[in-house]
């Protein structure tokens, strides 16, 4: 492999990452408020579905971003209202999401399969080269010959960092995460932060996937994210909660997504199935060496998956 | 103000009366999403039951739905109890029947019945021991198991792929992708017009709850489930307890597993395990996780995957439109749970409240 062809897959990692990554920083910031939401897969099938259909119709690119984000946090206000106001088991009720979500894709894409994302669209989300940046030596073509998303899944994370580190607010919400009994008795309205944080980590998981169907694919096809969601979840653990680390998390399981199809290219004697086990074994790999080192840094906020009920205190 | 509090016991009758309304109010939903498709909802219900129930043919393929939805959930209900999210069940579906397999298509001769309950212990371990990797992990390292067993899927279903696509693919189907049939040798057989797997769910429905409600294995699960600082005081071995628990969890999928793929596919393919792993999440918590009403939800659940897709062909409606009723029923039930844990009451001059209290 020459230097080309690896910074051409790297470019692709990218690419391949982008979804991942917006999952993940969405997922982040719900387990940052002290609620677990397994229906990752779950909003972003409602994002990718809600986010092609509207594009389809109105070949409005925002609008379809828009679209997916609703959808996204459609599925999360479900979740919200089930775990935070009727403190529902939250493991029970993000699979729930999941089944529902992938019925909501399934039922609203019966008449979308083969439909192919509108023009307007594509060129909307062509990739460009951003000026000065785009021109460095391999960085550039790797990082800044991108699309319009993939930029904005970087400004996410760098957002999403500084507001939980930053802000005032971003402090508060940990505090709900980690405590929410000495959150509520420092006045922080527990209830607020927790809907308003698994609404937008809803939000960000319907862009992630309408990447999938507006820009990578971009096409609609039946269950189009394919397990990702779930490896979104897994990467949460892996970045333990820090969205600078989702960066590299995702990044690296976009590379190996799209490994076996480079592999292939090269005409490596493996079977195309065997490699496509590579992204979850590696999952499985990952969650493991995590819960070998436990530390105080890498655990997950001590409120996690626990429902928060004042008069229980 | 209107203000919480903590229920006491609430009645079975009540509760379970409880959790009807809830089923009842998701199908009242729904049937406004129904009616937003310019179709009459009662109609399509009536579909729903015409198609599960119409005929003799139709009541037995809702019972070998439910067959191998009881089975399962059994085995998750297991996992539940004590908390192990053991959302694997696809997974171990495919490693059982890819156990059972291996044998009905290696040694086909042997005689029939020996083969098929060697297939069936094959299927049992095969599931087991697929579930073991993520209760070793858990047991040993406290590793997150509700990701790992779902990964488990995804490398279960590729697996298989790859036995499908390529070494085991049969040279006679001119190209096309099959694994060869098992001999009749392999295939389990029938009573009154249904494979013998109905009659495997029903001991199995007893013997799970007698497991659960009176075996020390079982009281130690409950134990686990409720709280690992109680169950290490009480002396009992966290380790060893999941890895029986989930070995058996895993293993009743695995049978699910084989029974899928001798008596329905007679083989094995990628679609042996049809999302029943998922769809038995479901019943298992609609069943409170205890196996008479694991087993009341499963039928009800297997109806209305049959009477699903006889009203897509009949309404034309989307089959994935199931998928989300159930997803719709989950979240209703999910969300009466609150209304049986807790009242709402309104906040009087505290005579009145105390008065009230000593009424109940």
């Amino acid at each position: 492999m020459n230097t080309t062809a690896i910074v051409f897959f790297l470019e692709a990692a990218i690419v391949s990452g982008t979804p991942l990554l917006f999952a993940t920083l969405g997922e982040i910031i719900t387990e940052r408020a002290g609620n677990l939401n397994l229906g990752v897969e779950g909003m972003m099938l409602m994002g990718a579905v809600s986010g092609f259909y509207i594009g389809l119709i109105s070949q409005n690119p925002g609008l379809a971003l828009l679209a997916a984000m609703v959808a996204g946090a459609a599925g999360a206000l479900i979740y919200a209202v089930l775990t935070v106001s009727l403190r529902a088991n939250q493991v029970v009720t993000g699979l729930a999401l999941t089944i529902f979500g992938g019925g909501f894709s399934g039922f609203m894409g019966q008449r979308l399969v083969g439909e192919v994302a509108p023009e307007s669209i594509k060129l909307a989300f062509k990739p460009f080269v951003v000026p000065v940046l785009g021109q460095i030596p391999f960085v550039g073509k790797i990082f800044f010959q991108q699309d319009f998303f993939v930029y904005l899944s970087y400004l996410t994370a760098i957002l999403v960092g500084l507001y939980l580190y930053k802000t005032r607010i971003g402090l508060n919400l940990r505090a709900v995460g980690e405590n929410p009994a000495a959150a509520d008795a420092a006045s922080i309205s527990v209830s607020l932060y927790k809907y308003a944080h698994i609404l937008l980590g809803g939000a960000l998981c319907g862009l992630g996937g309408a990447y999938l169907s507006l820009v990578y694919v971009p096409a609609w096809q039946e269950n189009v994210t394919a397990g990702r969601g779930w490896i979104a979840v897994a990467l949460v653990i892996f970045a333990t909660w820090n969205p600078y680390k989702a960066l590299i998390g995702a990044y690296l399981f976009g590379g190996l997504d799209i490994i076996g199809f480079r592999i292939q290219g090269i005409g490596f004697p493996v079977s195309q199935y065997m490699i496509d086990m590579l992204p979850y074994l590696v999952t499985i790999l990952v969650l493991v060496v995590v819960s070998l080192k436990k530390s105080q840094e890498n655990s997950p906020p001590k409120g996690l998956g626990i429902a928060y009920f004042r008069e229980e205190r | 103000m209107l203000r919480m509090v903590k229920r006491a016991q609430m009645s079975k009758t009540k509760s379970t009366g409880i959790r009807l309304l809830a089923v009842f109010l998701a199908l009242a939903t729904a049937a406004i999403l129904i009616m937003a498709m310019n179709l009459n909802p009662l109609e399509v219900y009536g579909g729903l039951f015409k198609g599960a129930f119409g005929s003799a043919y139709r009541v037995r393929e809702v019972i070998i739905k439910a067959t191998s939805l009881i089975i399962t959930s059994l085995g998750i209900a297991i996992a539940f109890k004590m908390q192990f999210w053991n959302i694997g069940g696809e997974g171990q579906i495919l490693m059982g029947a890819f156990a059972a397999s291996c044998l009905a298509l290696n040694i086909p001769d042997l005689s029939r019945p020996l083969l098929l309950v060697l297939m069936i212990i094959a299927g049992m371990i095969g599931g087991g021991l697929w579930a073991l990797i993520p209760a070793f992990f858990r047991a040993q390292w406290k590793t997150n198991e509700t990701i790992v067993t779902l990964m488990m899927n995804y490398i279960a279903l590729k697996w298989v792929m790859y036995l499908q696509y390529g070494p085991w693919k049969d040279p006679l189907a001119l190209g096309f992708p099959k694994i060869p049939n098992f001999t009749l040798n392999g295939i389990l057989p029938k009573v009154l017009g249904m494979h013998i797997g109905w009659i495997f769910a029903i001991i199995l429905v007893f013997l799970v709850a007698i497991f659960l409600n009176h075996s020390k294995k079982g009281y130690e699960i409950a134990v686990l489930g409720e709280s690992e600082n109680t169950a290490l005081y009480a002396g009992i071995n966290v380790k060893r307890t999941i890895i029986t628990a989930i070995f058996l969890s895993g293993a009743l999928c695995g049978l699910t597993g084989m029974i899928q793929a001798s008596a329905l596919n007679n083989t094995l393919s990628i679609e042996v395990s049809e999302g029943i792993g998922y769809t038995a999440i479901i019943t298992t918590w609609l069943g409170g996780l205890k196996p008479v009403f694991i087993s009341l939800v499963s039928v009800l659940f297997a109806a209305l995957l049959q009477g699903g897709s006889f009203i897509q062909i009949a309404f034309g409606i989307p089959q994935a439109a199931a998928q989300l009723l159930q997803g719709m029923i989950l979240f209703f039930v999910l969300g009466s749970e609150f209304f049986i844990r807790y009242k709402l009451v309104v906040d009087r001059p505290s005579l009145g409240e105390a008065k009230e209290e000593l009424e109940e």
